[in-house]
């Protein structure tokens, strides 16, 4: 018990929602907790959470626990009493008590009104019957949740931001779900009709029905709900119902008290309602003629609000441009301030692409952006808002602003962009964080003249490449001199490219790195670590069982046969055959991981287990110890076959066309230990569920019932690419006899450190096919090259170092006494 | 030029060519690497990389060059210089080779 008397001002606040939660929160961070004692009231039986994030909850993307704003242990820290499943009844402004529904009274010195809003429900005849809710708060999801769970058909009315998030949160639930709406066109407030109809559209085709002009006349049932009937005669059956046409400020309280209030509690720029000692915030506030329902605002208020209770009597609240933000994966919308043109004085300025799925709308009065609708792409969102916001004159660049930010302010509108115009600190590498002032700076100070200089100096482009053409953009525009095309050399020491060496290597029979080297008068004897791997590899891959490999040419991985990690110590991945294993291996991996002490143990993306941070001289002996199993390397280090993902196919899944797992074995006991220009990632799914991604891999097989399409040239990384289809053959056999041909092309073909995505980009998927497909004699001679080269290629090299070989590079020197 | 204690580290055979080998003792707390080039000669560096401390040993060798594995700065073996752009040393240390042996110099702290 509190022994001190109490001196501080009692504050009650109405409602434990977010708008008054963050009131009490910013006065906290004033300090209010010296001035007032605080006590909270609230009708939902639960903690505050973010009721924003319902629609999150019920499509399953959030848990109920994620959305929580403050915990019980919260309040308690902060001296702030929470009555929670206790809505108040009454104010008696006269004697400032509060009363609750359990018949609580509390006096209040100050009073916060923070209501929220209800759902508007018109009145529609068996709005009461049960499957009937609204979308409101955490016990209508409970009930939508329940409905997912045993019912199939839900109708949500209303076509508006939480219509559409409901009918898409119970798509993803696993229900067939019909969306009625009174307008011919969806969020008719906050978008355009263009952009409507491809936001219906891409909602269309993900399986939601709409009922767009359609009045409900009555929801049909007699025990429960049975359908929606239409007042132009459709009807659609329906086991769930969700109203979610609108909400209205929840003004019962102040109207009962005697409060000024109009559609919402009326309130001045200070937050105060006609009362100077009761103030209101959020969803059931009127101001200046407006109601709230998005948060931004409502947090301005809070601020405003708190600062007041405070004590600052120079806090004020004006509503800002807004924008909108619709929260269904994968469909991206935006939308702030005007939707259309008010009159012809005002520009429209539109850019559509439908078979992308891309629109963009600006709307520019006096020179000054007004409005903007996004659909597709809405990175650009929060630029508009803030020329809106900021009034920013737009007449220079209004013809490159419907074009975006990155173009609106590097580029002139001529399809080369405007490096002079460009302000120096314009970011120009997103990756290194590299403007246009650091590159031309770098480029004058130091004398650079070639963008390889430009990317050893500055580091721009080094990293993804795709800012490489602005780089070379800015190299000329500084130097004065357009960059000469020329196909890129291999390295420093040599202006040959790789092609030319290549065909050198067949065509002059050269054997060796030094002929090689020779042959195009190298300016370093020995080379460099560019191009030593390269020479290594195209040597290999021209002269198998010829040309012995050089492990000193090799990237340290290639040459220990494990992944270097950034603290020296390696990554130990051994193979599993199509991602299968048994419970002696599991066995064998958790005693080495034990014995060793090995720290990390994980499961990688290929359906491997990576064991991380073994100490570079444990290697062998982890080696030796893995191979007593019968594990062997995974080549996980190796620019070479790393993994074939497969799913579990036709012998077990319910779905599965082909026993995927069985060819996913096949082909990796094909391919495992060959060198490759780049890493190679297989994989194989049974059905077209794709469940093992094969679409973004180097080559994947999609079984399907008449046999196995063939994909290649896809990518996950940095630049997606998803795989082009080369071709549908009908036996196993035939699968193997297109990987073994592919594999050989890529060898052959593709630059050294160049994955098949880049390298199909290069040369055309045409080009692949024409080799592959159309060529039979050719293709089988590419298998056949192939598997004679893996003749020399498939040694385990684990094994061979376990038994001792390369000694030298595991163990370190000791001093000799 | 400073004394040195001189450590014995074995036949030179031990280093590969074109290659490089930690050693089992350090100094001051670091790392230390014995290189040896495609032209038979030999030198020692802290095995640190001025840029993140990566294992200069494990690099690959060019000329009288190492290349860092982790970040491919390349670091001349015979002052520990790294090649402009970049900039940063990797110390060095003086090795002697006395009938087919080598030995690597560990520089004696002064005392004041």
């Amino acid at each position: 018990m509190n022994m001190i008397a109490e001196t501080r001002e009692h504050l009650v606040v109405i409602g434990n929602g977010m708008a008054g939660m963050r009131t009490v929160e910013e006065l906290l961070k004033l300090g209010g907790a010296a001035q007032y004692r605080i006590t909270v009231f609230g009708a939902e039986p639960h903690v505050n959470y973010n009721r924003i994030m319902l629609s999150s909850v019920l499509a399953g993307d959030k848990t109920m626990d994620d959305i929580v704003i403050n915990t019980r242990d919260w309040y308690t820290e902060n001296g702030i009493e929470l009555v929670t499943g206790d809505a108040v009844a009454a104010i008696d402004r006269e004697a400032r008590i509060v009363t609750s529904v359990n018949g609580v009274s509390v006096h209040y010195d100050k009073l916060l009104i923070a209501t929220g809003s209800r759902p508007l429900a018109p009145p529609i005849p068996g709005l009461g019957l049960p499957g009937v809710c609204a979308f409101r708060d955490i016990a209508d999801v409970d009930k939508m949740l329940d409905a997912a769970r045993t019912q199939k058909r839900a109708v949500v009315i209303g076509g508006g931001l939480l219509g559409l998030e409901a009918a898409w949160g119970l798509k993803q639930r696993g229900m067939s779900v019909a969306l009625v709406h009174l307008m011919p066109t969806l969020m008719e407030r906050q978008l355009d009709a263009p952009a409507a109809q491809l936001l219906q559209r891409d909602l269309d085709r993900r399986g939601i029905a709409f009922f767009t002009e359609g009045q409900t006349e009555e929801i049909t049932g007699i025990e429960r709900v049975e359908g929606v009937q239409l007042a132009d005669g459709r009807f659609i059956p329906a086991d769930l119902v969700v109203l979610a046409i609108g909400i209205r400020p929840n003004i019962d309280l102040a109207k009962a008290c005697g409060l000024e209030v109009n559609r919402g509690i009326v309130v001045t720029d200070d937050m105060r309602t006609s009362d100077p000692d009761i103030f209101s915030v959020g969803e059931c506030v009127e101001h200046r003629g407006s109601v709230f329902g998005l948060v931004a605002p409502i947090w301005d208020q809070a601020k405003v609000c708190a600062a007041r209770m405070a004590g600052d009597a120079t806090a004020l609240f004006a509503a800002q441009a807004l924008s909108t933000m619709l929260k269904i994966t994968g469909v991206d919308v935006f939308s702030a301030g005007a939707l259309t043109a008010a009159d012809e004085a005002d520009d429209e300025i539109t850019l559509r692409d439908d078979n992308r799925g891309m629109y963009k709308k600006v709307v520019l009065r006096d020179g000054k952006l007004v409005g903007a609708v996004l659909y597709g792409n809405v990175g650009d969102g929060q630029w508009y808002l803030q020329l809106m916001r900021d009034k920013t004159d737009l007449t220079d660049l209004r013809d490159r602003l419907v074009f975006g930010r990155a173009f609106a302010e590097a580029g002139s509108g001529s399809t080369e962009p405007d490096i002079a115009a460009m302000p120096d600190d314009t970011q120009i590498c997103g990756c290194n964080g590299i403007s246009k002032g650091s590159i031309v700076c770098a480029i004058k100070e130091k004398g650079l003249a070639t963008l390889s200089e430009v990317r050893a100096h500055t580091k721009a482009s080094a990293s993804c490449g795709q800012c490489t053409g602005l780089v070379e953009s800015l190299l000329a525009h500084a130097t004065g001199v357009t960059a000469e095309k020329r196909l890129p050399a291999i390295c420093d020491c040599t202006r040959a490219g790789h092609d030319e060496v290549r065909q050198a290597i067949l065509a002059r029979n050269l054997k060796t790195m030094d002929a090689v080297r020779a042959a195009f008068g190298w300016t370093k004897l020995e080379g460099c670590h560019k191009c030593r791997p390269a020479l290594n590899y195209y040597l290999l891959c021209a002269w198998p069982g010829e040309y012995a490999d050089d492990s000193r040419s090799r990237f340290v991985n290639e040459r220990v046969h494990a992944n270097i990690q950034k603290d020296g110590t390696y990554s130990v991945v051994p193979r599993m055959w199509g991602g299968v294993t048994t419970p002696a291996e599991l066995h064998a991996i958790a005693s080495v991981a034990e014995k060793f002490s090995i720290p990390s143990v994980k499961v990688t993306g290929g359906q491997r287990i990576d064991l991380l941070g073994v100490k570079k001289e444990d290697l062998p002996a982890v080696w030796a110890d893995l191979g007593k199993a019968g594990l062997v390397s995974g080549h996980a280090y190796a620019k070479g076959l790393r993994t074939v993902k497969t799913c579990v196919g036709s012998e077990w899944c319910r779905f599965g066309t082909q026993d995927s797992t069985g060819l996913g074995i096949k082909l990796e006991k094909m391919c495992w230990g060959s060198w490759t220009p780049h890493k190679v990632k297989f994989a194989v799914s049974g059905c077209p569920r794709n469940c093992a991604e094969a679409t973004i891999k180097d080559m994947g097989v999609v079984c399907v019932e008449a046999g196995y399409d063939i994909l290649v040239g896809g990518n996950g990384g940095i630049d997606v690419r998803v795989t082009d289809p080369l071709t549908r053959a009908a036996t196993e056999e035939d699968v193997m006899e297109y990987a073994g041909a592919f594999m050989q092309l890529y060898r052959e073909e593709a630059h050294y450190f160049e994955r098949t995505a880049p390298w199909i980009a290069r040369v055309g998927i045409d080009h692949v096919k024409k080799r592959l497909v159309s060529d039979d004699e050719g293709r089988r001679a590419l298998c056949a090259r192939f598997l004679y080269s893996q003749r020399f290629a498939q040694a385990d090299p684990w094994a061979e170092r376990a038994g001792g070989s390369d000694a030298h590079e595991f163990a370190r020197l000791p001093e000799m006494v | 030029m400073g004394d040195f204690t001189w450590k014995k580290i074995g036949l030179i055979a031990e280093i590969p060519l074109r290659g490089a080998r930690r050693l089992c003792f350090g100094h001051e707390g670091s790392p230390i690497a014995v290189f040896r080039t495609g032209a038979d000669t030999f030198f020692a560096l802290i095995d640190e990389c001025p840029h993140r401390a990566g294992p200069l040993s494990e690099g690959i060798v060019a000329g009288e060059t190492v290349t860092c594995p982790l970040h491919n700065w390349v670091i001349d073996l015979r002052s520990g210089e790294a090649a402009s752009p970049d900039e940063g040393r990797a110390r060095s240390l003086p090795v002697r080779i006395e009938a087919g042996e080598l030995y690597v110099g560990l520089p004696i702290r002064e005392t004041a």
